[in-house]
Parts: C-alpha cells; structure tokens; sequence
C-alpha cells in the first residue's frame, strides 16, 4: 500500500476525529431537583421530598442495559458506606414492565437494599431529562441538583464516592 | 477519489451539527426493543461472512453488504 | 478457483455493533459445507474477539475452504481437482467516545491465488444515539498464479504471474425510526484493476453452422461498480423480528443486480428447560442481467476484444432459502460464560440461468464425449442447485 493511500486514510480519519465531540462523562448541573413520588419495590412509594437533609444519589436503569446492570452491586456498596452519614442511594427503574427488573433483583447474588422506584410511564425520566443508560444525578442536602453523571464505565464509582465525600461535608 | 471521500465525511459532519434544533425522538429509557438481541443486524458475524461469501462467488454483485446501528444506546 | 472476494469478508468482519460501545467478546467455531453444482467446499472457520480495557477490542479469525471441485465448467475443459484456501484475518476496534475506529487486515492464500487486504473503517453515534453514520476504506493487493499438471504434479506455472489491485470505499447510516423500528443504508463503491479473469476459463464460439470451438477468455483491465442497499428491522410486539434488505447493484461490465431478502426471527424463552431457543428462517431473490461482453456462445472467433463465459456474468435469477435454529445454555460450573449457543443453519440454493447452456450436452463431460451430442447453442439452460450447511458453536464471555 503506498504511503500516499496510508496519508490519506490518516487525514481522512484525523477529519472526522476533528468533528467527533468527546463524550463529556460528567457536567456540573443546577437547580433544585424536581420532585416526584413513585411506587416502588416491596409494595411501598417514594418521595424525593422524604429525603431532604440527606445526599441523595439517584440512578435510572433499567434490566436491558449492561452498563445499568455492571454499576448494581458498586451502588449498593456506596450506600451501605455512607447511609450513617445522611446519604441515600435511589434506584429509578425506567421500564414500562416492572417483572423484568424484579426478577433480574430477585436473582442478584449480592441483594439490593437501597429503595428502588419504578417510573413505569417515563415520567420522573422525562422530567430529569434522562439522555443517556444509566444515568446519575446527585441531589445535596439542600435539594439542588449537583452532580449529572451520564453513563457508567468501569471506575466511575470512584468519581462517585470523592463527590458524595465533598457533598456530605456540607 | 480521496477528495471525494473527504468531502462526503465534511458534508456529514455538517449535517450531525445542524441536527441540533430536532430533539431525538427515541429516548434512552424506550430502547429496550432496540436493545434486544434479536433486534441486531447480525447475529454471528463468523455465519454471516461465510454467507456473504457463498453469494459474492457466484455473482455478479459485491457490497453494500453491512449494517449495523440500533442497540442499547448506552453509555 | 478465482476468489476475488476476500475483501468483501473482512469487512463484515469489521463489523458495526453501535459506533459508541465496543462489540461484545466471543469466541465461535464455524464448520460448513457446500454442496451444489458438482462442487463441494467445506472446512473450518474460527473467530475470537476480545476487549483490552474499556476502549480496545480485538478480533481475529482463521478460516479454511477445501474445494472439490468437478463444476459443470471445470468438467468441459478440464479435469476435476482439489485446492485448499486459507485465510487470516486480525482487526482491531478503538472506542473513543461515540466513535469507534478500526482497522484490519485479512490474508488469503491457495495454490494459485494469494490476496491481502487492509481496511480501515470509522463509525460515529449521533443525535441522542438514533444515527449511525460509519465510513470504510479497504484496498487490497491480488497475485494469480495458474496450475498446470506436469507428470501427473499440480505446480504452478513459471511462466504465469498476474496481479490486480483492488480499492473500495462505503458510506453507511444507520437511523432508529421508531421504539421497533431500526432502518440502516449503505452505498459502496469497489474498483478493480489489474489482471481479472480466470487462467483456466474459455469462451465458445460457433464453427460454420453446428461445430464449436473454444478460446481463453479476455476481461477487461478495470472494474468500478456501485452497490446501495437499504435494510429494515423491526421489533414484534410478542417478541420476535422481521427484517427485510433490498440491494442494487452496476457495474463498468454491464451487469446489474437486484438482491431482495426477508427474514424473521422467533426466541423461545425457555429457561425452565435449562436453555432458550431461537428460531429463525430467511428467503433471498437475486436476479441479475449479464455483462456487456458475455455470450453463451459467440457468433465466431475472436468475436469482439472482450469475451466472457462465465456463469458469474450470465443472466439468471436464484432464490436462497434457509431455516436456522440456535440453543442457548449457561453452565453453572463456568459463570466467566455469559452464555453458550449451540447453532444449525440449512440453506438450499436454486439457480436457473436465463442464457448460459449447459454445454455437457455437447462437449461432453472431463473429454469424454456424450453419446448423443446436442448442436452448440441447443443445450438446455443450466440450472444450479446447491445445499449449504453449517453447524456452529458460540461462547460469550
């Protein structure tokens, strides 16, 4: 292959890289977090409202998707963590059918303590304007959204942990 | 041919920033479908090629053969 | 046997599984056979891919086609042989972002044709995810020997050597319609130069009125064509799938192709009996019009500077259909196995030719004369028919 045709793939790709916007993991969002309340898994329900004064994480997944079911189990370790500290962990299942989340739970070999929500018509996930599987939002003590987390990728908890850290001292 | 190729990547990269002002209309949440493994192009790409393959040497026609797309969406 | 094809598989190979998450890690083990028009070409093929961290994947395959071949052409000019084709292929993915970029090389060798090829490809998610917009560039790099019998030893010829170049270029969009519905279009371009024909293949030609004769075929030295193909999938409420392709095709040699396929794909959950299955059944039309120089038989010698006989150019329509089935397990035993399939697939290959003759009924069979030989161009149309077999294993981990 000719060094000419290899400079021109080179180009030809460098281009595109040129107009690829990079993924930006994490932006810094405001605003006070809108509140919902939700049913949720053990027959009980869920307002954000109950939560104010603590940190709350709250997570939207689903069964379906991989990154959703990888980042579980580092989620629950999380709360276990920091629950005596004023945190709490909230699962927010987007599935229009609730069976497949419940039984995908049901068979974890480490369970789910944390309260899980299931936002079955996509309506808290429209109002926190989900765009992306799984996606994290981070709620301090006061109510204000301040962490929008989008995706997860193997040492993202750890991103996790240094925020929830700086957001508990408040 | 190389200009060619150069142009069509420039064209498009113009189309992807003026899509801006079109909200997507399948959100993250509804990809469920999508994301099933039925719902991919090709199942066994090791099958598929050999497939391909069968086809390309007994006729006339080549390409155009790939597809890909869909899924989860995630991350 | 000519394979011009190689390139065409790697890029399969190179595969988009969604521009912003790398393909999944697999291990597969294929084996095939064909058998059909007195051809018969099984043999092994082997593809391992896995990821490096989160944003490398690698794939590599082996394969290995063992032709017998006595096909209706071989068998009037020829003897039967036997040839055996190897091919290697490496690919690498890089994920960045919503990009993935990859590039690839892929290996092809038998006793008379080598052919390497190198590809590159890009592949971008946009717009909340919903588009797919993925470029390729592939060239590959052809040498043709011949093989001739020397005291009963296959070698090739010294005296023969010819190369062509190949060069092709896709563009490709893939766009989420609907919850169900994923549609995806692709437009490519290849261009051959270089020697493209057959060492082995002839032409025929009438001899006065009812006597035939037959000289090497000549192709011309360049090939461009177009191909664009648009395909479909859509997701069934009670869970199943049906998808559905259209392909157009020209060429510079006149030929022009139309490919049309359906297929569905049904899953039986089935967990309670240790495994899942699934189901699935597809049915291709091709129908394609000969290129410009191609004759069944041509009115005389050296009828015109470019002359072909090649059942590959000829006008025919064919209709391929297959049934598939696919076991799916896990093993307790192994949880680094996210899951096994066990695969079978049956496709039958029906081929009728619109002007090229079979002409055993009038050249005979391997030289031996039939007994009743037909006139040259009173043969009847040659019909193909073929069943493809393969039977493949799947490890997901």
């Amino acid at each position: 292959m000719s060094a000419r045709t290899v400079s021109g793939i080179v180009k030809a790709l460098a281009l595109a890289a040129a107009f690829v916007l990079p993924a930006f993991a994490a932006t810094t969002a405001t605003g006070p977090a809108p509140a919902f309340k939700l049913s949720a898994r053990g027959g009980k329900s869920v307002d954000l409202t109950q939560f104010k004064g603590q940190v709350v994480m709250i997570n939207f997944w689903a069964s379906w998707c991989k990154p959703c079911r990888d980042e579980m189990p580092l989620l629950e370790d999380i709360y276990k963590k920091y629950k005596p500290m004023g945190f709490t962990m909230l699962g927010v299942n987007v599935e229009p059918e609730t069976k497949d989340a419940e039984a995908w739970l049901g068979k974890l070999p480490k369970p789910v303590t944390f309260p899980i929500a299931f936002d079955v018509d996509s309506k808290v996930s429209k109002l926190y304007k989900v765009e992306t599987m799984p996606s994290t939002v981070i709620v301090d003590r006061k109510g204000n959204v301040r962490v929008l987390h989008r995706g997860y990728k193997t040492g993202d908890e750890n991103v996790y942990l240094t925020q929830i850290r700086s957001l508990l001292k408040e | 041919m190389r200009i060619r190729g150069l142009f069509v990547l420039g064209a498009l990269a113009f189309v992807a920033t003026g899509c801006s002002s079109i909200e997507p209309w399948v959100k993250p949440y509804d990809r469920e479908n999508l994301a099933d493994p039925i719902m991919v192009f090709t199942r066994a790409p090791i099958s598929q090629d050999f497939l391909d393959h069968v086809f390309e040497s007994r006729e006339g026609s080549r390409g155009a053969t790939g597809g890909g797309g869909g899924g989860c969406g995630c991350n | 046997m000519r394979r011009l094809f190689v390139a065409i598989t790697c890029l399969g190979f190179a595969g988009v599984a969604g521009a912003g998450v790398l393909p999944e890690d697999r291990a597969d083990v294929l084996y095939f056979r064909y058998d059909g028009g007195g051809v018969t070409i099984d043999g092994p093929s082997m593809l391992v891919r896995k990821s490096i961290g989160e944003h490398v994947s690698v794939a590599a395959n082996y394969y290995i086609d063992m032709v017998s071949s006595a096909s209706v052409d071989v068998e009037t000019s020829a003897s039967p042989y036997k040839d055996e084709r190897t091919q290697g292929s490496l690919s690498v993915d890089f994920l960045h972002g919503k990009s993935t970029y990859s590039v690839g090389y892929v290996n092809s060798d038998e006793s008379d044709y080598q052919a390497k090829t190198l590809f590159a490809a890009l592949s971008h998610d946009m717009f909340g995810d919903l588009t797919t917009i993925s470029l390729s560039y592939k060239q590959g790099q052809n040498d043709v020997f011949r093989n001739v019998k020397t005291d009963g030893v296959v070698a090739n010829d010294p005296a023969f050597q010819e190369e062509m170049e190949s060069k092709g270029y896709s563009v490709g969009v893939s766009q989420i319609i609907t919850k169900n519905l994923v549609l995806s279009g692709q437009y490519e371009v290849i261009t051959d130069e270089g020697w493209l024909n057959s060492p082995y293949r002839s032409v025929r030609f009438f001899i006065g009125q009812d006597q035939q004769g037959q000289q090497p075929e000549q192709y011309p030295n360049t090939r461009s064509s177009n191909a664009a193909s648009i395909r479909a999938k859509y997701f069934l409420p009670y869970r199943a799938a049906i998808d559905g392709m259209y392909r157009f095709y020209t060429d510079t040699w006149g030929v022009v192709g139309h490919t049309a396929e359906l297929g569905y794909v049904h899953p039986l959950d089935m967990a309670w009996a240790g495994g899942n299955w699934i189901f699935e059944g597809r049915v291709r039309y091709y129908r394609q019009t000969a290129a410009d120089f191609y004759m069944d038989i041509f009115p005389r010698a050296d009828f015109s500077n470019f002359m072909a006989r090649d059942k590959e150019l000829a006008t025919y329509n064919a209709i391929t259909a297959g049934v598939g089935t696919t076991y799916e397990f896990k093993i307790e035993r192994f949880p680094w196995l996210t899951k096994g399939q066990i695969n079978f697939r049956y496709d039958h290959m029906m081929v009728n030719y619109d002007d090229f003759r079979d002409a055993r009924y009038s050249l005979g069979s391997f030289g031996t004369l039939p007994e009743d030989p037909l006139a040259p161009g009173t043969e009847p149309l040659y019909e193909l028919r073929a069943n493809i077999y393969q039977l493949y294993f799947s490890a997901f981990f």
